[in-house]
């Protein structure tokens, strides 16, 4: 009597096509594209659109429950597969490195203009009050920190913060040393990224905030008329380090103002389109915090002639801005 | 399923209407849970969004795993450390430093790019991300939905942990409140997106393996089988498609002894005799080729009868 069913029959036709695909899955699913051979790849879209076709049609003739979520589960797994993203690791990286991040940062200057003017204006702010009066340092920062580099600091001292006697120092301590200024900072940037999500208010005042903590460090030392010296050894590693926390304010702020003020479009679409382009911008922000840590770690502390440090600066800003900011020719795919 | 069942009729019992009603409500709340994603081909896939439970077992799971790497690796630190001295350690130190940023911010981000889209935490419960718009699931969603974990995870964190007098307590109380609308925030909308889920386009849907089980139609195809159990239309009747899915799931899963009360029951029901030599398996089997035959025969001209107590128009 069941050869009347017309369910029944519908799969007997179909169901080795479907065993096929779910064995091509399950393989791509496993080992990746690359594990299916030719006649694999050309039978698959074939296959995918039959298991589709398949789904609707049992849909509405047959009542077997297992059918119906086998094909539901066939056809979903296919369909990530079939309309998914086929790039490997290393490719995503490249289309990251050449395209995506400078992209997303030319595309927030605004964002990164303001993030600026919070970040330097919080160091202007502490370096003039200090400047004026001393009392200031020790409202922004308390006792005891900063090892020891505060107004009371004698010149020699402050001196040799900024220089490293190369007997002092092994190797090894200088890279504990780089990777945990890294963490801190990495940690920080995808902070101040977040924060973002609360209209852009705790992205501000984290700038703000690590501003005034290095301008009033930068009064200490430039009262004691040691700036040159002072912004030779910080701008080495400094320019790719600020700049790095500047566009990581800058991707909060492009967060913020996207949920705040999202204009035509709806609040979802627009919070969604400005995500993507704040993280690329985020993740950025940790690669150029490494280049900043290994600056600082090794860089630094090997190279004790302020005009090398001054040029080394100088080359990075330059180079930074390039990458960024330099109009190129558009990848078309 | 589709559509709405029909009001019961007046007199069924009491029990039977209170289960009818449960039942319903389930049928509801599955529902609401039930994205439809049309394919490019015109085919409609139906996409279960994965629950607020189930995101947090798959959470609490990966975040057991990044525990139990970052505790080995610092016992191998230290053991290493106490057997050649802890001042050639700086570099390892360093390592270790390092590679805590990489598991804390890139763990996710590293399982959720790859080919299954989802952490382990998220595979062992049948889970894995996917775009709100059914396109593909980019790189940069992927970043953002996972960076935004510092906001979700870590600030409440950080607030609760922070001590201090009485006014530091406050503020900490305070700080945990507004933090916590983060971490709370997949309770408060209906497609049960995480703040980075927002930022990202994104949700994260059940999609469990399903296997495909022998039809039990195909055991009862021999003609004299066909001629044994020959019900009449009256006796077919009894029964919808609930009932239906009720018997496959009885017929592919239960016990014995669950079948013996099962075809008892349908016996009675139906008023069927059972001849000599018959067993609770051939009658339910027979019936249950009957029953979805008559059910999917009504189904193509357009009358579905959806349960027991559903007489139609």
């Amino acid at each position: 009597m069941s050869d009347m069913l017309k369910s029944y029959r519908f799969r007997e036709e179909r169901e080795a096509d479907w065993r096929k695909l779910d064995l091509i899955l399950t393989r791509a699913e496993n080992s990746g594209v690359k594990a299916l051979g030719d006649d694999e790849m050309t039978a698959l879209p074939r296959l995918y659109r039959q298991a589709v076709s398949s789904l609707s049609v049992a849909k509405s003739i047959s009542l077997d429950q297992n059918v119906i979520t086998y094909l539901e589960s066939l056809c979903t797994r296919a369909y990530f597969f079939v309309y998914g993203a086929r790039t490997t690791l290393g490719e995503r990286i490249m289309d990251f490195l050449r395209r995506g991040w400078p992209q997303a940062v030319r595309g927030a200057v605004g964002p990164t203009l303001l993030s600026f003017l919070f970040f330097f204006g919080g160091i202007g702010l502490a370096f003039f009050l200090c400047l004026q009066d001393m009392d200031w340092f020790w409202t922004f920062h308390g006792e005891n920190i900063l090892e020891g580099r505060n107004p009371d600091a004698t010149v020699e001292y402050l001196l040799s913060t900024i220089y490293t006697d190369p007997k002092e120092h092994g190797q090894s301590e200088l890279a504990a040393f780089a990777s945990s200024l890294f963490n801190n900072n990495a940690q920080l940037s995808l902070v101040a990224f977040a924060l973002g999500f609360a209209f852009g208010v705790p992205t501000a005042w984290l700038l703000l905030y690590n501003g005034v903590s290095l301008g009033s460090m930068y009064a200490v030392f430039w009262q004691k008329e040691l700036g040159y010296e002072f912004t030779g050894w910080l701008m080495i590693h400094g320019v790719t380090e600020l700049f790095a926390i500047t566009l990581a304010g800058a991707a909060g702020f492009v967060i913020g103002g996207a949920v705040a003020f999202p204009g035509q479009k709806t609040r979802l679409a627009s919070a969604r389109a400005s995500g993507k382009q704040a993280a690329t911008m985020a993740m950025g922000c940790v690669i150029m915090l490494i280049v900043a840590a290994l600056l600082e770690g090794f860089g630094r502390q090997m190279i004790n002639s302020d005009t090398v440090r001054y040029v080394i600066a100088g080359t990075s800003l330059v180079l930074w801005c390039g990458y960024f900011y330099l109009p190129r020719a558009e990848h078309r795919l | 399923m589709s559509k709405p069942p029909a009001p019961a009729r007046p007199g069924i019992s009491m029990e039977a209407a209170q289960r009818r009603r449960a039942r319903l409500a389930e049928h509801l709340r599955v529902g609401k849970m039930t994205r439809t994603l049309v394919t490019p081909e015109g085919a409609e896939i139906r996409l279960r969004l994965a629950s607020v439970a189930e995101r947090a077992g798959a959470l609490f799971i990966d975040l057991a795993i990044q525990w139990a790497v970052m505790v080995a690796m610092w016992i191998a630190f230290a053991y290493v450390a106490a057997s050649i001295g802890f001042g050639q350690m700086h570099v390892a130190f360093a390592f270790l430093l390092v590679f805590h940023f990489v598991l804390r911010n890139f763990y996710f981000i590293f399982f959720e790019i790859g080919r299954k889209a989802a952490t382990p935490g998220k595979r062992a419960l049948g889970l894995r991300v996917a775009s709100r718009d059914g396109g593909r699931l980019t790189a940069d969603a992927v970043l953002a939905r996972n960076f935004m974990r510092e906001v979700e995870i870590g600030l409440p964190l950080q607030f609760l942990f922070m001590g201090g007098d009485q006014v530091g307590a406050w503020i900490a109380l305070l700080g945990l409140a507004w933090s916590g609308v983060f971490m709370l925030f997949p309770l408060f909308n209906k497609d049960k997106m995480r703040v980075g889920d927002l930022l990202a386009g994104t949700w994260v849907i059940k999609a469990p393996k399903a296997q495909l089980m022998q039809d039990i139609v195909s055991a009862v195809t021999s003609p004299e089988l066909g001629a044994r159990f020959a019900f009449t239309p009256q006796q077919v009747d009894a029964y919808g498609i609930h009932e239906l899915h009720v018997l496959e799931d009885v017929l592919r899963q239960s016990a014995p002894v669950v079948k013996q009360q099962v075809a008892a029951r349908i016996r009675a029901k139906v008023g069927w005799d059972p001849g000599t030599g018959e067993t609770d398996l051939a009658f339910l089997e027979a019936y249950y080729a009957a029953l979805r035959k008559r059910l999917e025969q009504r189904m193509l001209l357009g009358e579905r009868k959806s349960d027991k107590y559903d007489v139609g128009r």
